[in-house]
Formats: structure tokens, C-alpha cells, sequence
């Protein structure tokens, strides 16, 4: 269906991968009598940031929601570091390595900045101050306002505390929903940049979906694109960018 | 007015040879109109004509069974004057009423009120007190309704509630008119002479004070079902409906929420005072005690259990509430209970049962039930169109 | 004078209802209509200690334990499947439980007036040469009010599993994707706010008489207390209860057989916030901070 050969050809491609974090197979699910996601395959790599592309209503956040357990899908499996996460627990999943940052921010806006960090690493037991302090340095502009109410701050500074957030659980994946929405190009730029450069030091995996595609495409190893809740082709980034008849048909620019 | 009568349409689509597979897949249910078809088109007319049945139905129900069994529906006909009205807020309107308890008591009082005349006086004329006891009821429904238009869920449910717990208090702070904790016995109104006679010579039964009573709330009953369903089904009906369902797109359409919430309310609360009225004669009582929240509460089980906004469904739930009752407390009794604890055996089972329709049948009895033909006729249908294009 | 200090001290009780229906409705967005049953409820199982000869400490701790299994078990069992479906139906299911946990009262405990006993003495202090309404049994009413409430600020402002009630009742989904057990965490709020219900039961109770519905009032004066902070701010629920509690003492002393308004006087209390400030009397500055 959706060249599930497509992903044992990258990895031939990719060079010096240390192979899978997530891999998706087959995934579908539906919300009443609309299907959703049609057999969707995918996989994503460690030390690769991997975007999934494709206009509103592709099914993008349907796919990272089926993904972290928010929506059960009716067939396929999701397989983390080899292991079946299909039918675990949504609450398991940030302690089996993967951070889901959903769309639309995600702070929990009645916490302060510092108790949304400290939320993110409630399922951790204690955890040492100095990891705090990493994050804080990451993003010297939320360390600032760490004791004023969340709903107090910006949109660039919501996105680089959720993501902060998550990275505080120290995960081997990290899914984010249109981190871009809504933010100004400038901070776009910063927040993908910072991504990179954590992706290319500690080997993390980044599972990125986005409306965006010009932008993830420009930090992005692979590209996905969905249309209609099936996979129409997966690529290495810079061939997608490159190839004209398939970003107007399906990417918009 | 033809707007329960869709499958007409389709009728005529079966008179042309059934091309397509959906005109044939229409055809079962045209045929199931087609069975019914001596009923008149108007909505009114049927409406009138199932009134008449229901009313000889009563006359015969009333004539073949015990005094007891009468008392019993003139409070079944009570409770389900009241429920009436409260599924027509709750189930077509979305709003829910926990005060119900204190509009009958309005009802009740005013009921009292107008019959405790001097003796030797004669009171007004019965059809005019219950008429102006509805009236009372309706003013003050239109007040809480001002307030409710406003309010939805909880906070509607809350204040509701303390309109049920407060407004008691009034009639013992005004203890001198509304006799206080004690309340007012109510002197039962006389059955007049031409009842006696038509009673005589429909069953030759004695006509009983009981009797009379009971034909008074059937009575009642009816007429109020009979403009309520008039209602439902008329403009304002689909307007209520569309109010509770896409409050949105009702109001971008032009419609006044709050004024079609308030005319709910008022509506509702002008049934909520007749049911009063009625209760006060067939009780021969108005106090405080007899309007708590359990009553209230009883009338939101009746509609619950027989499926929000179905008035078919708030007579079958309100026949519950009459006779469920000494059902459990003999069962009570059995299980070696005293008879103030098998009395509370009742509510207990209509809290029960509140709980239990809303995890198990949130569509109520009728709606579930309406549910399963509804399914079980659209597979019919299915297999009929499967069968047709099979042989075309 | 003496009606103040009558009205502070219920006001406190009433504070403490309406924050056990705050603390339900912050995490659940459901008005727990079956509080006060519950509440009654544990209140007759220390009646029932109480009369076999045990302490009212004895019977008070039994009373709280049970208001948190109680309100554990509820949530778990009822309230869980109407979760974030349409409000109605949650409206409906704590109305249900409510007549159906008053009548099992009524059904073991008997529907007949039982005196409460109060730990401490009612009558008045002495002052110069007057007695105030001011009783040591008042000042336990307050102690105990205030002590729950500051254990309660501790929980939420200073402990892992608070942050961890805040944020499931904040941000429910975002909780779960960090790894919080919000299905534990709300079942734990439940409990919780059963307990403060339970103890604002008690209090009430001591001193005073029982029944079966004796909590109905205390149910009502409880949702206008909360109503009046907003229904959303633990701060708002206790200055609406004391607020409340004033003006309905004030209401009961001040005017002729007062006492038979009361009930009335919280009603038109509640339509009026209701119809010029539905958000509370505290709206704007209350409602982000705690």
C-alpha cells in the first residue's frame, strides 16, 4: 500500500545511523466513520530528525496522537527501541523514552513556569537540580521567568518551555506537533536550530510534524509526506525539497 | 404540519418503478406509513383523534378498577403532568430543573388558598382555581426562568436546587397564610350533579369523592399532553430542539436564545403549577414536607428512566414513581424491614436508577428502545435493497 | 456583635464545603450534588461509634477515613464512566447518588432526629459580664477549618503528588503524555475533597441534630459559597463561605423569624451573583491564582 519499502531503502542511504527508535507499520485508525489513518508505515531514526509533511486534515497530529496511545488505532503496531508500545499505557510512554509535546503548546497554564519543568519530571522520582539548571541554560529566556504564571509568557517562550519540558525526561524520541504554529519566522529559525544541534550531540531521534514544510524541510533529515491518512512518499529531505511537482502538488509552496 | 409523515415522499417514489436501489430501500418503510394511512395528515387533527381514544381508554380503565387503584391515578396523572412539563425542558431544551418540587408547591398552595373559603361560601368554580393555580405557577416560572436563561448544567442544576430547598421556608415564615410547618389541609372540592348522573349511566358505579378526583387529573392530564405534544411538534418545538443542539447556529440564525429558554421554562413551569393544583385536591394536603427535593428529584427520575423530551416516556416514568413504591416496600417488609425504613426504599431505588440510565441507557427506556427498532428497521431495509439489486 | 461571631464560625464550615465541591469541580468539571449524603453518611457511622461508647476523636478519624474511601470509591465507580461526557449526564449521576445514599442513611440509621455530640463545651466564653456566642466548640470549628485548609495549601503548594493533582486538573491530556497518572490522581482528589465534605458534616453536626437530609441545606449554602469565589478558586470558596456565613447570621438575628429565610436569603444570594457576576465575585483577580 504505502511502500512499506520505503523505509528499508533510506536506511541503505542514510550512511551512519544507529538504527530505529520508533517504527510504525501499518497504522490506521478512524474517528467514527472517518478514517483517519490508512496504513500508515514510518520509521524514525536515532540522530535524525524525521518531518512529517502534508496539508490540514492529512492526518499528522491524528498520526503522532495514535503514536503516544491518545487515539487506539484499529490495526497496525508501534514498535520503540524494538519493543511493542501499541497497547501500552499512555502515561507509560514518557518513562519507555518518548516525549510527546501535543499541539497548540501544551503548558499547563495555572503552573508556573518552574512547576510545569517540575511536572515533567514527576515520573522520574527526585531528580538533581543540575539537570534544571541544563534545561534553564538551553533556554536562557524561560530561566528568567521561572516564577511567573505560564499563562504570562509568549508564544516562542510556551514552545521552548514544553519542549524543555520534555527533554528534562531525558528521552530517546521526541515528538512534536507544528511546533512552528503561529511564532515568528526569527523564532522558528532559533527553536529548529536548537534542535539540531541536540539531535546531532546526544543522538536524539525527532519526530516532527509539520504544516510548514518549507521550514521542517530545511532541518529535517526525512521527509514524510501524508495525504488523506496514507503515506504518499517518504524521502531524504533534500530530495523532497528538490523535487517541484511534488511540494506544489502536496506541500504548498 | 406533515413533518413526522417524511416517508410520504417515498410513497410516491414506489408508485414509479423502484430504479435505483435507494427508492427500493425507502419502500418497507413506505409501506409501514402506508398501514397507517386512515390517520389524518394534520398533526392536530391526529393529535385530537388520539386524544378521544386515550380518552375513552381512561373512562374504561377508570370504571374496571378498584377506588384504590383510582387514587392511584389520579397521582400517577399529578405526576405525570408534572414530568410532562419537565421533560419538555430538560429533553427538547437541555435544561434541567431541580425546582420543579417548589413550582407544584406554588400550584398547591394557590390551589389551597383559593378552596379555603367560609362555610356556607361557595369556592370558584374548580377548572378556574387549577387554571389560576397553573397561572401562579407560571408567573413565578417566568421569574426563575429570567435567572435559569442564563444558567446551563451545574450551575442551572445548583440553582435549582436552592430554589428548591429555599422556597419552603416561605411558607412557613408566612405561617399565618400558609399555616407554616403544618401546612393547609385542602377541602376536597364535591363531585357536581351531572357526574354522578354520567358515571351512573356509563358503569352504574357509586360516585365516589375518589372517583370524581381521579377524573379530575386524568382529565387534566390529558389536556396537558395534548397541548404539549401540539407543542413538540409544532415551530416552537423544532426551535427548542435546535436551541438545545446548535445553540450556535439557532442564534446566527436570528433566534433569541434566552427568550426560547425562558418560554421553556415558563411552559414547563405552567404544567409544574397544574400538577400542584391537582396534587393538593387528591392529597388534601399543601406543607412544606410534601415538596422536597425528593420530589423534584423523582420527577427528574421519571423522565430519565422513560428517555429525556419523550412525553410517552414521562407517563410510563411517572407510572413508576406510583407504583414501584409499594412494590419495594412490600419486598421491604418481606426482608424483615420496619416500615419507616422500607418506605425509604423507594428513593433509594430511584437514585439507583438514575445513576444506573445514565452509565448504562443515557436514551431512557422509550429512547432505547426506540433506538433498537430504529436499527433493527434500517437492517431491514438494507436486506430489502440488497435483495432488490440482487434480482435487478 | 454575638451574630458575627455566630456567622464566622459557620461561615468557616460553609467555607470548607464549598472547597471539597471546589476541589471536584477544578479537576472533574462536576458539581458533586452528592457531597452532603456523603458527608451524612460518615457522620452517622460516627454517630454509631460515637454511641457504642468510643471518643469523638476515635469516631471523628473513623468518620474522615471512611469520607476518603467513600469518595475513592464513587469516583472510581460511577463517576469515571461520565467523565468528560455531556454535563448533563454527570449532573444526573451525582443527583442520583445523592437520593440513593440519603435513603440507604435513612434505610440503616433509621429517619428519626439523633443529638450530635460536640468535643467541647457551647457555652459562651465570658466577657466582662456578658456570655458571647462565642463557644470553645466554636473555636474548635475554626481550628479544625483552618488547619485542613493550610494541610491542603501544603499538599498542592509543596508536595510531588499536589503538582501532580494540579496538573491532571489543570491539563488533563498534557499530564498523561508526562507521565502522570491522572486516573489515580483525580480518584485521589475525590477522596480528598470527601474528606473536607465529611468534616464540614461533623462540625456542623456537633452540638446539633441529625438526620438523614440534614446536610441538605449545608449542600445548597456550600454551591453558593463557591459560586460566590468563582467555583474555581479554593481562596474565592473560603471568602465566599465566610461571606455567606455572615449574611445569612446577620439575616437569622437581625430579622423577625429570620430563621425561616435563611434558606431563601442564600437562594436570591446566588441569583443575584449569578445574574450580575456569574464568574464570582472575584472573577478577574481570584480565578488565575491559585
Amino acid at each position: 500500500m504505502a511502500e512499506p519499502h520505503g523505509a528499508t531503502a533510506l536506511s541503505a542511504r542514510g550512511g551512519a545511523t544507529t538504527g530505529p527508535v520508533l517504527e510504525v507499520e501499518g497504522l490506521t485508525s478512524s474517528y467514527g466513520p472517518v478514517r483517519a489513518l490508512d496504513g500508515v508505515s514510518l520509521r524514525a531514526d536515532a540522530g535524525r530528525i524525521t518531518a512529517v509533511l502534508g496539508a490540514n486534515g492529512a492526518g499528522k497530529t491524528t498520526l503522532l496522537r495514535t503514536i503516544s496511545g491518545l487515539v487506539r488505532p484499529t490495526s497496525g503496531t508501534v514498535r520503540l527501541n524494538g519493543e511493542d508500545i501499541t497497547k501500552a499505557p499512555v502515561e507509560a510512554m514518557v518513562g519507555k523514552g518518548m516525549a510527546h509535546v501535543p499541539e497548540g503548546r501544551g503548558v499547563i497554564a495555572e503552573l508556573t513556569v518552574d512547576e510545569n519543568l517540575r511536572v515533567g519530571s514527576l515520573f522520574r522520582g527526585k531528580v538533581g537540580k543540575d539537570e534544571f539548571d541544563r534545561i534553564y541554560d538551553l533556554f536562557p529566556r524561560i530561566a528568567e521567568r521561572r516564577n511567573n504564571h505560564a499563562h504570562t509568557l509568549s508564544g516562542g517562550e510556551r514552545q521552548m518551555l514544553v519542549i524543555g519540558r520534555a527533554l528534562l525526561a531525558n528521552p530517546r524520541i521526541l515528538l512534536l506537533d507544528e511546533p512552528s504554529l503561529g511564532l515568528a519566522p526569527r523564532i522558528v529559525a532559533q527553536i529548529f536550530g536548537l534542535l539540531r544541534q541536540l539531535v546531532d550531540r546526544e543522538g536524539l531521534s525527532v519526530l516532527l510534524v509539520e504544516q510548514n514544510a518549507r521550514s521542517a524541510l530545511s532541518v529535517a533529515d526525512v521527509g514524510v509526506v501524508l495525504n488523506l491518512g496514507r503515506v504518499v512518499v517518504t524521502d531524504d529531505a533534500r530530495t523532497l525539497m528538490a523535487d517541484e511537482d511534488l511540494r506544489h502538488a502536496y506541500l504548498g509552496f | 404540519m406533515t413533518d413526522s409523515q417524511t416517508p410520504s415522499g417515498a410513497g410516491a417514489a414506489t408508485d414509479e418503478a423502484p430504479v435505483t436501489a435507494t427508492a427500493a430501500a425507502n419502500a418497507p418503510s413506505a409501506q409501514a406509513t402506508g398501514g397507517r394511512s386512515f390517520l389524518p395528515k394534520s398533526t392536530l387533527l391526529r393529535h385530537l383523534l388520539v386524544l378521544v381514544v386515550c380518552a375513552v381508554g381512561a373512562v374504561i380503565l377508570l370504571e374496571s378498577t378498584s377506588p384504590f387503584r383510582n387514587s392511584q391515578f389520579a397521582t400517577l396523572s399529578y405526576y405525570a403532568i408534572a414530568a410532562g412539563g419537565l421533560t419538555l425542558l430538560t429533553g427538547l431544551n437541555g435544561q434541567i430543573s431541580l425546582g420543579h418540587g417548589a413550582l407544584m408547591a406554588v400550584g398547591a398552595y394557590t390551589t389551597a388558598l383559593m378552596l379555603d373559603v367560609e362555610r356556607g361560601e361557595d369556592p370558584l368554580p374548580l377548572p378556574l382555581i387549577l387554571l389560576l393555580a397553573a397561572l401562579a405557577a407560571t408567573v413565578v416560572g417566568a421569574i426563575v426562568g429570567v435567572a435559569a436563561a442564563r444558567l446551563h448544567g451545574p450551575y442551572l442544576a445548583g440553582a435549582t436546587l436552592a430554589l428548591a430547598v429555599g422556597l419552603p421556608g416561605l411558607a412557613i415564615y408566612f405561617h399565618d397564610t400558609f399555616g407554616g410547618e403544618q401546612g393547609m389541609t385542602v377541602r376536597a372540592p364535591r363531585a357536581p350533579e351531572w357526574f354522578t348522573s354520567f358515571i351512573d349511566t356509563v358503569s352504574g358505579n357509586p360516585a365516589s369523592g375518589t372517583k370524581w378526583l381521579a377524573y379530575v387529573g386524568v382529565v387534566c392530564l390529558l389536556i396537558t399532553y395534548f397541548f404539549l405534544a401540539n407543542l413538540v411538534r409544532s415551530r416552537i418545538g423544532r426551535t427548542w430542539r435546535a436551541v438545545r443542539d446548535q445553540d450556535v447556529a439557532a442564534e446566527l440564525a436570528g433566534i433569541n436564545l434566552g427568550t426560547w429558554r425562558v418560554l421553556a421554562f415558563t411552559v414547563s413551569a405552567c404544567a409544574a403549577g397544574l400538577a400542584g393544583g391537582v396534587l393538593a385536591i387528591v392529597v388534601r394536603l399543601a406543607a412544606p414536607s410534601g415538596f422536597t427535593l425528593v420530589l423534584s428529584l423523582s420527577l427528574l427520575t421519571a423522565i430519565v428512566l422513560g428517555g429525556l423530551g419523550s412525553l410517552l416516556g414521562a407517563l410510563l416514568g411517572s407510572a413508576l414513581l406510583v407504583f414501584l413504591p409499594p412494590f419495594v416496600t412490600d419486598l421491604g417488609t418481606e426482608w424483615g424491614l420496619n416500615s419507616t425504613e422500607a418506605a425509604q426504599l423507594a428513593p433509594f431505588v430511584y437514585g439507583v436508577v438514575l445513576v444506573a440510565a445514565m452509565l448504562f441507557a443515557p436514551a431512557g427506556f422509550v429512547g432505547t428502545i426506540r433506538m433498537r427498532w430504529l436499527t433493527m428497521r434500517a437492517k431491514r431495509a438494507m436486506a430489502a435493497s440488497a435483495g432488490s439489486t440482487s434480482r435487478g | 456583635m454575638n451574630v458575627t461571631l455566630t456567622g464566622l464560625t459557620e461561615g468557616m464550615v460553609y467555607a470548607a464545603f464549598a472547597l471539597a465541591l471546589v476541589l471536584i469541580w477544578r479537576s472533574t468539571r462536576i458539581v458533586n450534588f452528592a457531597q452532603g449524603s456523603m458527608a451524612a453518611a460518615t457522620a452517622f457511622i460516627a454517630l454509631s461509634l460515637i454511641q457504642n461508647g468510643q471518643s469523638y476523636w476515635v469516631a471523628l478519624i473513623v468518620a474522615l477515613a471512611s469520607g476518603f474511601v467513600l469518595g475513592a470509591v464513587v469516583e472510581r465507580v460511577v463517576i469515571r464512566p461520565v467523565e468528560g461526557g455531556p454535563e448533563l449526564n454527570a449532573v444526573i449521576v451525582t443527583l442520583g447518588l445523592f437520593v440513593a445514599i440519603q435513603a440507604l442513611i435513612a434505610i440503616i440509621w433509621g429517619s428519626s432526629f439523633e443529638s450530635f455530640p460536640a468535643p467541647f463545651g457551647l457555652e459562651g466564653f465570658q466577657v466582662g459580664d456578658s456570655r458571647i456566642a462565642f463557644t470553645p466548640n466554636s473555636v474548635f470549628v475554626i481550628g479544625a477549618v483552618v488547619v485542613t485548609m493550610a494541610l491542603l495549601i501544603a499538599l498542592f503548594r509543596f508536595t510531588r503528588v499536589g503538582l501532580a493533582m494540579r496538573a491532571s486538573a489543570f491539563g488533563q491530556e498534557v499530564a498523561r503524555l508526562l507521565g502522570v497518572k491522572v486516573g489515580r490522581m483525580l480518584t485521589l482528589g475525590w477522596a480528598l475533597a470527601a474528606v473536607v465534605g465529611s468534616l464540614a458534616g461533623l462540625l456542623i453536626a456537633g452540638g446539633e441534630f441529625v438526620y438523614p437530609a440534614y446536610m441538605d441545606s449545608l449542600i445548597v449554602f456550600g454551591f453558593v459559597a463557591a459560586v460566590l469565589g468563582g467555583l474555581d478558586s479554593p481562596v474565592g470558596a473560603i471568602v465566599g463561605g465566610l461571606i455567606l456565613g455572615l449574611a445569612l447570621s446577620y439575616v437569622s438575628g437581625y430579622v423577625e423569624r429570620g430563621s425561616a429565610l435563611v434558606n431563601v436569603s442564600a437562594l436570591v444570594i446566588l441569583m443575584v451573583v449569578l445574574l450580575v457576576r456569574p464568574g464570582g465575585l472575584f472573577a478577574s483577580s481570584v480565578a488565575r491564582r491559585a
